[in-house]
């Protein structure tokens, strides 16, 4: 069956089952996401995929496609509240770029940049959120977790692990290991585990291989992540 | 602490080792500890061969679970707006100064724990606490000092004044519903004589549309969910009433259940399903026993179980689910979530809960009101049903009505009353506000009290709290801003971080430190909550601010520091300097606001 909907103007093909991302996606329109990623489920929690269709906001990486919606994405207005939710992201945790492993390879500040975000707005929430070392491999730094549970369904959907998951609620969420000491040590956590290279933050960082490529020249310092999203499929 | 475990151990063999029962194992475990230490959540997750950080993660979502030590005796202040009104904050005060704690914190001696919590549903007989569970109504004084001295002397709660306990009904006005005599199994021996089919045909004939606030059709739910694959059919009833002001279902739970049975039997019947569930809000705890025995005589009546009323093939019996103070489980899919033993995050819709439910397996979800209703749909025939209240409302609507008027109570209107008449009957002098459909509803001011309870109109789930003239609209909008901000789940972005931030905004204007600016930033806010949330929580939980800004700016503007923002010092001229060391005055070398966010 399959059918087109128009994505920003532009007609865009479909398979039954495909979801508006997806197909977006296959006909090269790129939509921001940090929760999403091709190899699992649509998520739906950060909302970085909102787009409008016949007027509501929909999360377009959960939303299935069906023939002859309209869709609006590319706009000032979707773009502003994707600017804002990343805004929220930032102020809810303790983001320092400048000095982050990750920077460069980060998909948050990436996102910043490819949406023109220049300031946090918002008061900053400072939270308490102590980093975790005990790993022989891996540092844990939830200063920077953005609850897109990617490593929860990495860990327990791929590993069967079940190493990581989401303890409270609200703006108290936080994510725990699976241990009774809370140590990430005390898992049967490895390296090579598919939730060991799935954070597209940086919360969950290899050891002893920090800063190997310099800032600078890292994946998204060379090209914006809608480039890298499209031509790379990542 | 071996005994821990194997209390933990025990609560898990009473519920077969079954994950799906974890919520309920939880509870069951704290009862027998006073909280969750770490070592029974390791037992827990052992036994049920769960990952210990998943039995971790559904043990801090819910409220009334603790991870650490709370006092032998809990104390939980209702902390809504109408508690607040009837001096519940003082009285708190008062508490926490006889037991020598504060707030949110246990006592030296670890006798007492003393802290608010989201309504209880008592807003007619408050100020309200639940203590260790249960609910106390209506304090003052004389009861606080009283129950200081209670905790201070260890008396089981057993043998604390049974009035203490004491939760009336309050009915104030009988319609249909309330107003006539139910003999058991009536309405089911009706429905039945019609078939399952024609059973259908008169709940579609009837109109009849969710109480529990979205007003979806019941005849179509039914019939999608009778008409999905699948043969494990369940019925839910949604009694997790938890939204701010409401109460109407804890009164039908209390005096109605027999029809509220009745009515998850009757949804049986149209859908094929076998298994009920009954999901309790913990703050209905103390119904549990009085509901699981009306269950015992309604399967002894043959109404319930095995070929029932005699019919070959018609199979249903029910259980009952405890809540554990999460007021996002009233959303459904969040419901079916925590039935399984899981957090209470809502799901992704599509599927919806008629094809994909409770354990993937097709679920119809009803309110309590809803399930009660169609009875009398069974009694009287859809027509007749549909001969009350509006074209697109049919039949009656209870209201739990609270705050400031002389007759709180549940009244039961046919839809379309007006909200002027029902301010009357409820003895409302001075009424300045009204707000319909709790916390996430509608504000209405005094020019629109001519409007109607209807779906077309002014729609609710049954709350309708009374603000007289001493009331201030902004108090009221902040403290529902700090109660979604509680109860977000957290798992989308919008609503986690933004019920956050709008609560700082609030308390910032609260504490007289507001700008024109944070009012733009306020609605800026709203429209995030409002659009790009994942369930209704976070898009419902702006409507108080919106409203209230819109009907009672000054209530706002009152509390700015300035009417126009203006920053403490120019920065544009602060530039001048620089500008002419460089020798540079083009657009870039000025600061232009209009491009700020």
């Amino acid at each position: 069956m399959g059918g087109k909907f128009l994505f920003d103007g532009q007609p865009v093909p479909f398979e039954d089952g495909q979801t508006i991302l997806q197909a977006a996606r296959a006909a090269g329109h790129y939509i921001p996401h940090l929760c999403w990623h091709p190899d699992f489920p649509p998520h739906g929690s950060c909302k970085l995929c909102i787009v409008k269709v016949g007027g509501r906001h929909v999360s377009s990486c959960a939303l299935p496609a069906r023939d002859g919606m309209e869709v609006e994405s590319d706009t000032p207005e979707i773009n502003g509240e994707r600017r804002a939710l990343l805004q929220m992201l930032f102020v809810e945790g303790n983001h320092f770029c400048p000095s982050c492993e990750k920077s460069g390879n980060c998909q948050l500040q990436a996102l910043a940049y490819e949406l023109d975000m220049s300031s946090a707005r918002f008061a900053h929430f400072y939270p308490d959120r102590p980093v975790d070392a005990s790993h022989p491999d891996v540092l844990l730094d939830f200063n920077r977790c953005i609850f897109c549970e990617l490593c929860v369904r990495a860990s327990r959907d791929v590993d069967h692990k079940g190493v990581f998951a989401l303890t409270d609620r609200g703006i108290r969420k936080h994510l725990v290991v699976n241990a009774e000491s809370g140590r990430l040590a005390d898992t049967d956590f490895a390296v090579g585990d598919r939730a060991a290279d799935i954070c597209p933050v940086g919360v969950i960082l290899r050891k002893r291989v920090g800063f190997a490529v310099p800032i600078g020249e890292r994946k998204y310092d060379e090209a914006s992540i809608s480039t890298v999203a499209m031509e790379k499929g990542e | 602490m071996q005994d821990a475990e194997r209390i933990a151990a025990r609560a898990v063999e009473r519920h077969r080792r079954e994950p799906s029962q974890l919520l309920q194992i939880l509870i069951e475990t704290q009862d027998g500890i006073g909280h969750l230490p770490v070592e029974s959540l390791t037992r827990i997750a052992e036994l049920l061969d769960l990952p210990r950080s998943r039995v971790e993660g559904v043990a801090g979502f819910y409220s009334f679970l603790y991870a650490e030590p709370v006092g032998r005796y809990r104390i939980l202040f209702s902390d809504n707006i109408i508690d607040r009104m009837l001096g519940s904050r003082e009285l708190m005060e008062r508490l926490c100064r006889r037991l020598d704690v504060a707030p949110g914190q246990v006592s030296a001696g670890g006798e007492a724990s003393v802290d608010t919590t989201s309504c209880t549903g008592m807003g007619d007989q408050g100020p309200a606490i639940l203590v260790n569970g249960l609910a106390v109504t209506r304090l003052d004084e004389a009861r606080v000092e009283r129950i200081a001295s209670l905790v201070a002397a260890g008396t089981p709660l057993a043998e604390w004044p049974a009035e203490y306990f004491h939760v009336d009904d309050n009915i104030r006005r009988r319609g249909v519903l309330l107003g006539e005599d139910f003999v058991p199994g009536a309405a089911l021996q009706a429905a039945m004589v019609r078939g399952r089919h024609g059973w259908l045909e008169e709940v579609r004939m009837s109109g009849l549309r969710g109480r529990g606030g979205a007003g979806f059709s019941t005849a179509v739910k039914w019939m999608a969910c009778s008409e999905a694959a699948g043969a494990d059919k369940v019925v839910v009833c949604n009694a997790d009433e938890g939204e701010p002001g409401t109460f109407k279902d804890r009164v039908l739970l209390a005096s109605q259940a027999e029809r509220v049975f009745e009515g998850m039997t009757l949804a049986a019947w149209a859908t094929g399903a076998r298994q009920g569930l009954l999901y309790l809000r913990g703050e209905y705890r103390y119904l549990l026993k009085h509901l699981r025995a009306v269950l015992a005589v309604r399967r002894a009546a043959g109404l319930l179980g095995a070929r029932i009323l005699g019919e070959g093939g018609f199979d249903f019996d029910i259980d009952i689910h405890l809540g554990a103070g999460a007021y996002v489980c009233g959303e459904e899919t969040a419901l079916l979530e925590s039935l399984e033993g899981k957090r209470g995050t809502p799901r992704i819709r599509p599927p919806f809960p008629v094809t994909h439910g409770y354990l993937g397996r097709p679920t119809v979800v009803n309110n309590v009101e809803t399930l009660a209703k169609t009875t009398l749909i069974a009694l009287q025939g859809g027509a007749a049903f549909a001969a009350t209240g509006t074209a697109q409302s049919t039949g009656t609507k209870l209201l739990s009505i609270s705050g400031d008027c002389a007759y709180p109570g549940v009244y039961e209107y046919p839809f379309g009353v007006t909200i002027a008449h029902v301010l009357e009957d409820c003895g409302a002098h001075d009424p300045q506000v009204v707000q319909v459909g709790g916390a996430s509803g509608v504000t209405i001011a005094g020019h629109e009290f001519h409007r109607r309870i209807a779906f077309e109109d002014v729609p609710t789930a049954g709350a309708f709290m009374v603000f007289d003239g001493r009331r201030d609209p902004f108090e009221m909008a902040r403290n529902f801003v700090h109660f979604f901000a509680h109860e977000s789940c957290g798992f989308c972005t919008p609503c986690r971080v933004g019920t956050a931030l709008l609560k700082g905004y609030m308390d910032k204007l609260a504490s007289g430190k507001g700008a024109k600016m944070d009012l733009a930033d306020i609605e800026w806010l709203d429209r995030l909550l409002k659009n790009a949330s994942h369930c209704g929580l976070g898009s419902s939980a702006p409507n108080p601010v919106i409203d209230t800004l819109v009907k009672f700016r000054p209530a706002y503007e009152r509390r700015l520091v300035s009417l126009d923002f203006k920053p403490a010092f120019d920065l544009d001229a602060a530039l001048e300097t620089a500008r002419r060391m460089t020798g540079r005055d083009d657009p870039a070398a000025h600061l232009d606001w209009r491009e700020e966010v």
